[in-house]
């Protein structure tokens, strides 16, 4: 068997607010392959966000690690002393956010910290570290690329910071790139933009991408497999397709109903989820998703099921894990 | 002039009908000035809206989709006159609300109200939703005694699907798409016959977002609204508008009824943001062909010359930089698009 690129078992993390203790991440496990794109699907607060944030191991004060095991090229990387981390964050492991703004420090040039990653893991002199910069700029589109390099990152739009971002985030060749809502922020143009170059990097360089988005047309047209989260759990895991096709957790199936389709031919009233995501700090006994369900059942009110095969996907539903399928059972009613 | 013979084949005030549009948008240009240095000189413009020709039907949706900053918003403030616009005219109800006294502008303001992105900003977190919609209700004077304020905010609440003991809470104890709901009661506590909805549902979370817009489209049947609503997510607007408009750089660049601009755009624009839009479907997104457009947005300062887009147009000829093409009809009435080489 070869070994996975990275795999996550049972990770939990809590983070500590004035509200209480929130169980962000709450039991989660999956791989990414060497080469594959997965994407992470799910609400606003749904465990996204500090799911990646635990694999990178950048979470906010408030937030820890309590257990589980996040194996990256097999190294554990809970156990990795924080001057090791930092190595590989700058080196192997990339990550990209919503607003580049932030990640950026205005008071430098953009070039000169787009070469930061090679100056410091690689030894590279500063000249060169900027020529590569400027390489890297050309790379991922931006235009005219000697003088981009030379101006500082609020002269640069949003598309444009987002592409800086992932130059930087690509300069030294890092097998895993984790990208969170990278096109939320910007225009539609732009975000097909910005995913033609996602899609085209990780054929040209074979990077493994971790794309977290909200978007399930984003999900669509970039995943190899897709996880659908939900209060800080995994509720689903497939292929792509399958998950589209044939969504095993109820709260998926809603999902995928209650959006407005660009292509749709009737107009008709759409199918809404009732209810709004529960609250973190005081999460309901059994499944989380029982109260806005149409499909729940008695036990799911006492029991969480747990993630289980069911055909070819993994779901968090006792409906399903008895043998319904969602599509036979709305028919009903 | 053309404008001043529509206004008087309009007739008086009060003549105005059904039939002819509820809101008329003629010329408009809202500007601001771009100030620099210690004595504040104004040392150009932002031209966010920038010569806008636009009617809105009574009873209708009209969508307004365009980029970030070009103008969507601006546009919606300046018909409600809540940004002065720079020249043009709006008339209301056949009655031009540029020139119009306080006075009766704040009557006019009874039949027009505004929903906003964000619930979260637009609610005085230090007052009760009772207090919320009451403010409303009293800017206006339309509760005489406070039985009846009370029993108006209990019936805005039922309207938009809340409990009217709601009336007693604060806005923090609330989930993003209740709060989106109050937004929407105090919205119609003037009982507004015209609504502008500004990314009602951008805010919030995707499984949230149809229980809004299932809403709106219910308090349209049944108050008889009409609404300009603005999103940047094409999937929606083309879900609840009659009509569209597109924006471009402070300009309206294509106009139709929603099932033709989707199924038949003609101005590149148009075009390739259709082609950007995301299909949660893997089997077509994967196979969709896709215009992906050179460069980045343009500066409302300083827009190309002739056609705005024609820096980023993949039909661009010397032509369009020459002069501005006019937004005119492209296949009948109701469809119109601005562009020399439509596709
Ligand atoms: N009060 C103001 N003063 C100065 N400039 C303004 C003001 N309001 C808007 N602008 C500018 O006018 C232009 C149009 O802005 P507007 O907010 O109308 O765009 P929009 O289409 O609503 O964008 P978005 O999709 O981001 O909401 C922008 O360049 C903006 O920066
Ligand atoms: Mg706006």
């Amino acid at each position: 068997m070869s070994a996975r690129l990275l795999e996550l078992e049972d990770v939990h993390t809590q983070l500590t607010l004035r509200e209480g203790v929130v169980r962000a991440v709450d039991g989660v496990s999956f791989h990414v392959d060497a080469g594959e794109t997965l994407g992470i699907v799910g609400e606003s607060g749904s465990g996204k966000s500090m799911t990646a944030l635990s694999i990178m191991r950048l979470l906010p004060r408030s937030g820890r690690i309590i257990g589980g095991s996040i194996r990256f090229k097999g190294r554990e990387l809970r156990d990795l002393a924080e001057a090791e981390m930092e190595a590989l964050r700058g080196t192997d492991i990339a990550m990209i956010f919503q607003d580049p703004m932030t990640s950026l420090n205005p008071v430098y040039r953009t070039g000169w910290q787009v070469g930061e990653p090679l100056r410091i893991h690689r030894h590279v002199k500063t000249a060169a570290s900027v020529a590569a910069a400027v390489g890297l700029f050309k790379k991922v589109g931006i235009p005219e690329p000697e003088k981009r390099a030379m101006q500082y990152p609020h002269m640069f739009s949003g598309g444009m910071r987002q592409r800086a971002m992932i130059a930087m985030g690509l300069s030294t060749g890092p097998s895993l790139l984790i990208a969170d809502e990278p096109t939320t922020a910007l225009d539609v143009t732009i975000q097909a933009q910005i995913l033609d170059l996602l899609r085209h990097l990780n054929r040209e360089f074979g990077t493994a991408t971790i794309l977290i988005t909200h978007n399930l047309g984003v999900v669509a047209g970039m995943c190899d497999r897709v996880i659908v989260m939900y209060a800080g759990r995994i509720v689903e895991e497939g292929r792509t397709e399958d998950v589209f096709a044939n969504p095993e957790h109820p709260y998926t199936w809603s999902l995928l109903r209650s959006i407005p389709r660009l292509d749709a031919e009737v107009r008709g009233r759409l199918q809404p989820i009732e209810g709004s995501p529960p609250d973190m700090a005081r999460l309901p006994e059994g499944c989380k998703f029982r109260s806005r369900c149409s499909f729940a059942i008695d036990r799911c009110a006492t029991e969480e099921p747990e993630l289980r095969q069911v055909r070819s996907q993994l779901t968090r539903c006792w409906v399903t894990q008895g043998g319904v399928s969602l599509e036979s059972q709305s028919d009903l009613d | 002039m053309i404008l001043t013979e529509a206004a008087a084949a309009r007739g008086p005030a009060g003549a105005w009908t059904s039939s002819e549009p509820l809101v008329e948008v003629r010329a408009l240009k809202t500007w601001f000035p771009v100030r620099s240095g210690v004595i504040g000189r104004t040392v150009a413009q932002v031209r966010a809206v920038d010569g806008v020709d636009l009617a809105i039907r009574q009873g209708e949706t009209l969508g307004l989709v365009g980029e970030s900053g070009c103008g969507k918003s601006t546009l919606g403030r300046s018909i409600l006159r809540l940004v002065e616009p720079t020249s043009g005219e709006v008339f209301f109800k056949g009655r031009d609300l540029l020139r119009m006294g306080s006075g009766p502008i704040r009557r006019m303001r009874r039949e027009m109200a505004m929903i906003f992105q964000d619930p979260f900003a637009s609610l005085d977190p230090r007052q009760s939703i009772g207090g919320i919609l009451g403010e409303a209700l009293d800017i206006q004077r339309l509760s005489r005694t406070r039985r009846m304020r009370e029993e108006r905010i209990a019936e805005l609440l039922d309207l938009v699907g809340l409990s009217p003991r709601f009336a007693s809470r604060y806005p923090h104890e609330f989930s993003g798409g209740q709060r989106q709901r109050i937004g929407i009661a105090r919205a119609l506590a003037v009982d507004p016959s015209f609504i502008v909805c500004d990314e009602p549902v951008s805010a919030l979370d995707v499984s949230i977002q149809a229980q809004i817009i299932n809403l709106l489209q219910q308090l349209q049947e049944r108050l008889h609204l009409t609404y300009l609503f603005i999103a940047h997510d094409l999937s929606v607007v083309k879900h609840i508008s009659d009509r569209i408009a597109v924006m471009y750089v402070g300009k309206v660049i294509e106009i139709s009824p929603a099932r033709d601009l989707y199924a038949r755009p003609r101005h590149p624009y148009t075009g390739s943001l259709l082609s950007a839009i995301p299909i949660p479907d893997p089997r077509i997104e994967r196979g969709r062909e896709r215009i992906i457009l050179k460069g980045d947005v343009v500066s409302p300062v300083n827009p190309p010359s002739g056609c705005r887009f024609r820096t980023r147009c993949f039909k661009a000829q010397p032509r369009c930089a020459e002069s501005e093409p006019a937004l005119e009809t492209v296949r009948d009435g109701e469809h119109l698009a601005a562009c020399y080489f439509p596709l």
